[in-house]
Parts: structure tokens; C-alpha cells; sequence
């Protein structure tokens, strides 16, 4: 049983679960970096209160689908929509719904981590004691309120890893994006940080792409994507993806579906 | 979206500058330093060697101490500038830049006023090393102190939009070094910052008409005038119009439509 209050965006938009639109609705999007080609007219959704795993190996396109998702530079080709937000058309709204763990650390190890958050409060144009608020908040959902005044640099590299996602829920998303977030971490980390999310997903109804190249991470009941050199191999539930891997594991499956040979002969 | 989401994201942003600011001791003091080794070292031994002729705004002949005091406000300007610049390629390849630009505010807002944040800082520096050379008997009238204010602000917008252009051209920290040689020092020493230009002209009016052409010869003349309580128009409006353009071109070198982060190669660790 949770204690802890529904975000207010995700309690409203529950209100209108009938037209709700997916929470992330990319439409043949691709792109290239030079002459390298990094995403080929890919399309996929997520629905509110989902949890999709984009599962792809290094080098699939993963990173750059989130760039293009939180537009740190937009698409050659191809749409994406946010809650309905075209985010080229309407960037401050679609971003405005958004929360990101992006692989690289984004936190200022100089700062506290009460300053940390308080930052990126300001970024989003909370006031300063709203701001604070939701700061002590979002810490205490991850436990490390007792530390909100320490510099990011004396803490571990899990607890760094929670407080980047306390960091992303502070603004109230409802699509929360999370790239390779538990890259580095040990088993007691990675195990609260899904576990946390997953709570999210289905108290608060929140929508998550977690895109990872770990198969472990993958539970029955989630949704998946999978990413192989900026394509879409394969999507839809665990079973969806076994059948169109060919069944067996999904360890054997997910090997065949990023298989350049076998893809040759699909 | 209200002005006021606009403003409490100033205010946040350049709060976090000045904690920056004031947890990097050893960056105050080395700003501080550079412009008091030029003014205690270097004018002091060529104060003989210099002379400097009666130039407005000076209304009699100066100690080359006196002059040189505007030149080198503007350097700690011109160095911070680029320090902020530097920390923006930083930023970008540690990544911390991504929060940063994935705020829901417009992008030319936020890069304002990450500008505005350390042209602040900046401006506080400039007033230390002013008060330092009081102390060294360069004492400019009371009011110029505060005179001055806007046209360090200016001076500092129009360097710092030049450093935001040249951290979102800049792909790598390596290459920072290339902006000391090819940026930093032909900007300062092609200027009136060490001497007058009359004394280049009778060099070389090539290099004459360079330095007149350098933006930041005017920024250290609308220094000069602004400490003496006086307004130099020509280098208000090159000044002026320098902001313009270089923040310009940075807005839209960041715009992800064309520049953007990333956008010229891959992210720093694809997958």
C-alpha cells in the first residue's frame, strides 16, 4: 500500500481516461548524423500508466531517439507528439510533461543536493518555496532526505542514480524517459530503482520508456520495443516479441531479433 | 506560460551561477590576480616606457597605470566570458547541459539568462579589481563607479553572447586551447586595452584599422568614457550592435532546428 499522493497532472489526466492521447507518439521519425544513418522511420507509442522497455544493444539508436524526444535537437524526419503536443510546434508544452534520467549524470557535484533540485525547479518556472517543497518530497520518496544538504559528490553512485529520478519526477511528469538508468549500478540499486518506477507506473499512472540494453530488466507485464540499428525489430507484450523472435527466451529471442544473419533470412 | 515562470527561472539560474561562483574560490582569486599582475607588474615597469599623451576622456596627461585600468576591467570581462563559455562545453560533454535545455522555457530565454547569470558575476569581479586599484591610487571620479555599471553590463553581454557562439561551435574541450590563441589574445592585444591607438598608427595602419575594427576595443573605450562619466556613442552602438549579433547567431546556433546539441555528430555515448 502506497502513502504517497498521486502527482496532480496524473490524477486530472485520469479524469479523461476515455481520449486520453498516448502519453509518447513518435511517427516515422529518422535520422542520421552525417552519412550515418542512426534512426530509420521509427514509430512507436506509450500509453499512460505504461512501463515500456526499449530494448536495444549499443549502438541501436537509443540515445538518439531521446535527444529527439527532448529535442536537444530535432529530427530530420518524422514526428513526435507528447500528450498530442507536436513538439516541434508546441515545445514548451509537450516538454512541460516530460521528465528525463538521461544516461550521462546531470546533477552538479558541487551543489547540495537541496540546490540541485531547487535548480531545476527554476528551470521549470516553480517558485522558490514550491520549488523547496517538492525538492523535500521527491527526496523523501527516495529516502535520501537526510542528505538533501550534502554535495552530490559524496554520494554513491546509486544514490546519485535516485536522485537524478527524484530530479525528473519534481515537475510533476507524465512521461517520464529514463536512458540506461541503471548502468553502473549494483543489484540492491537497479532492483529499487525499477521497483520505484514500477510503483509509479501503477499507483500513479504514469508513463515510462526505459530504454536498456539489460534483458533482466524486462518483466512480463511490461511492454517492449526492440531497437536494433535504428530500427524497430520487434513490439508489442513479452509475448508479441517472443513470437516474432522466433519464441524460446527472451535472452534467445532478443539474440535472433538483433541478429544481422537472421535478420537477412526473416 | 506567466512572466513571472520566466523570471523565477532567471533568478534560479543565476543563483546557481553565484553558488558556483562562490564555491570555486581559487576561479575569484585567479580572476582577480590576472588583472593586478598587469596593473601592479606590467604597467608599473612601463609606466616610463609608455607615455600617454592627453587623450579624452582624460582632460590632462595620466600615469599609464590610469589608462590602462579600462583595458584591463574589460579583461576580466573578456576572461570570464570565456571561462563561462568553457563551462558550457563542459556542461555539454558531462552533460549536465541536457537539463538545462530540456526546460519547458523557450531556448533563447534559458540562454539568456545563463548569459545575464555570469555577466553579473563577472560585473562583481570587475568591481573587486576596482577596488583593489583604488588602493593603488587609480581613482577614477566617485560617480564613474557607478556610471560604469552599464557599460560593463553591455561590454559583458556583447563578450558573453561571443563565448556562448563559440561553445556551441566548440565540440570538444581540447579545443578550447585554439580559442586562447585565435580568440582571446588577438582580441586583447589588438585593442586600446595596453595602448593608445594612436600609438599603433604610427606602427602600422594596418593593424590600426584592425584594432578599430576589434569589438573589444570599443568595449574597453565605453569603459574608459563611462569611468569618467562620460558616454563614447560609436563604441555604444558597435558594442550594442556585437550583442545583437553574437547573441543572435548563439540563439541560433543552439535552435535544435539547426544547431542544437549533438546535432553536427553523434551523442557522446551512443546506444
Amino acid at each position: 500500500m502506497s502513502v504517497v499522493a498521486p502527482h496532480p497532472l496524473v490524477a486530472a489526466s485520469h479524469g479523461a481516461s476515455g481520449a486520453a492521447p498516448p502519453a509518447l507518439e513518435v511517427s516515422g521519425l529518422s535520422h542520421a548524423y552525417g552519412p550515418k544513418h542512426a534512426l530509420h522511420d521509427v514509430s512507436l507509442r506509450v500509453m499512460p500508466g505504461e512501463f515500456t522497455v526499449l530494448l536495444g544493444p549499443n549502438g541501436a539508436g537509443k540515445s538518439t531517439l531521446f535527444a529527439l524526444v527532448t529535442r536537444l535537437f530535432d529530427a530530420r524526419q518524422g514526428s513526435i507528439r507528447i500528450f498530442g503536443a507536436e513538439l516541434r510546434r508546441h515545445p514548451g508544452q509537450a516538454l512541460a510533461q516530460l521528465g528525463v534520467v538521461f544516461q550521462q549524470p546531470t546533477l552538479d557535484p558541487d551543489l547540495s543536493l537541496r540546490q540541485n533540485l531547487a535548480y531545476s525547479a527554476a528551470l521549470h518556472g516553480l517558485s522558490r518555496a514550491e520549488g523547496r517543497r517538492r525538492a523535500e518530497q521527491e527526496l523523501a520518496r527516495i529516502g535520501l532526505l537526510d542528505r538533501a544538504g550534502d554535495a552530490v559528490r559524496k554520494l554513491s553512485g546509486g544514490q546519485r542514480r535516485r536522485v537524478e529520478m527524484a530530479r525528473a519526477l519534481l515537475t510533476r511528469p507524465r512521461l517520464l524517459l529514463m536512458d540506461e538508468p541503471t548502468v553502473g549500478l549494483d543489484a540492491a540499486s537497479r532492483s529499487f530503482l525499477l521497483g520505484h518506477v514500477r510503483r509509479l507506473c501503477r499507483e500513479e499512472g504514469l508513463a515510462v520508456l526505459w530504454a536498456t540494453h539489460l534483458i533482466d530488466e524486462v518483466d512480463e507485464n511490461s511492454r517492449l520495443i526492440v531497437l536494433q540499428e535504428g530500427r524497430v525489430r520487434a513490439s508489442g507484450g513479452l509475448r508479441d516479441v517472443l513470437a516474432e523472435g522466433g519464441g524460446g527466451t527472451l535472452r534467445e529471442a532478443f539474440a535472433r531479433l538483433t541478429d544481422e544473419a537472421w535478420k537477412g533470412g526473416a | 506560460m506567466s512572466g513571472l515562470r520566466y523570471l523565477r527561472c532567471l533568478e534560479g539560474i543565476t543563483r546557481r551561477e553565484a553558488l558556483r561562483f562562490l564555491q570555486q574560490r581559487g576561479r575569484f582569486f585567479s580572476a582577480l590576480v590576472r588583472p593586478l599582475v598587469w596593473l601592479l607588474i606590467f604597467a608599473s615597469g612601463f609606466r616610463f616606457v609608455l607615455g600617454v599623451s592627453i587623450i579624452p576622456p582624460y582632460q590632462t596627461y595620466v600615469m599609464y597605470e590610469e589608462y590602462v585600468v579600462p583595458g584591463l576591467c574589460a579583461m576580466v570581462l573578456l576572461f570570464q566570458a570565456m571561462q563561462s563559455s568553457l563551462s558550457m562545453v563542459y556542461d555539454r560533454e558531462m552533460g549536465s547541459m541536457r537539463m538545462l535545455l530540456t526546460s519547458p522555457l523557450p531556448r533563447w530565454w534559458l540562454l539568456g539568462c545563463k548569459l545575464l547569470a555570469a555577466v553579473l558575476v563577472a560585473v562583481l569581479q570587475v568591481y573587486a579589481f576596482l577596488l583593489v586599484a583604488w588602493f593603488w591610487e587609480v581613482r577614477p571620479p566617485p560617480l564613474g563607479y557607478l556610471l560604469v555599471l552599464p557599460a560593463l553590463l553591455m561590454a559583458g553581454l556583447m563578450l558573453g553572447a561571443l563565448g556562448l557562439l563559440l561553445s556551441a561551435r566548440i565540440r570538444q574541450l581540447e579545443n578550447f586551447a585554439g580559442v586562447m590563441n585565435f580568440v582571446i589574445f588577438p582580441m586583447f592585444f589588438a585593442s586600446s586595452a595596453l595602448y593608445p591607438l594612436w600609438r599603433v598608427r604610427e606602427a602600422s595602419p594596418v593593424l590600426w584599422a584592425l584594432c578599430h575594427a576589434n569589438p573589444f576595443t570599443h568595449a574597453v573605450e565605453l569603459i574608459r568614457f563611462a569611468l569618467y562619466g562620460r558616454i563614447e556613442p560609436v563604441s555604444a552602438a558597435v558594442v550594442g550592435g556585437a550583442m545583437l549579433v553574437f547573441g543572435a547567431l548563439a540563439v541560433l546556433a543552439y535552435d535544435p532546428a539547426i544547431g542544437g546539441i549533438g546535432r553536427r555528430g553523434a551523442p557522446p555515448n551512443p546506444a
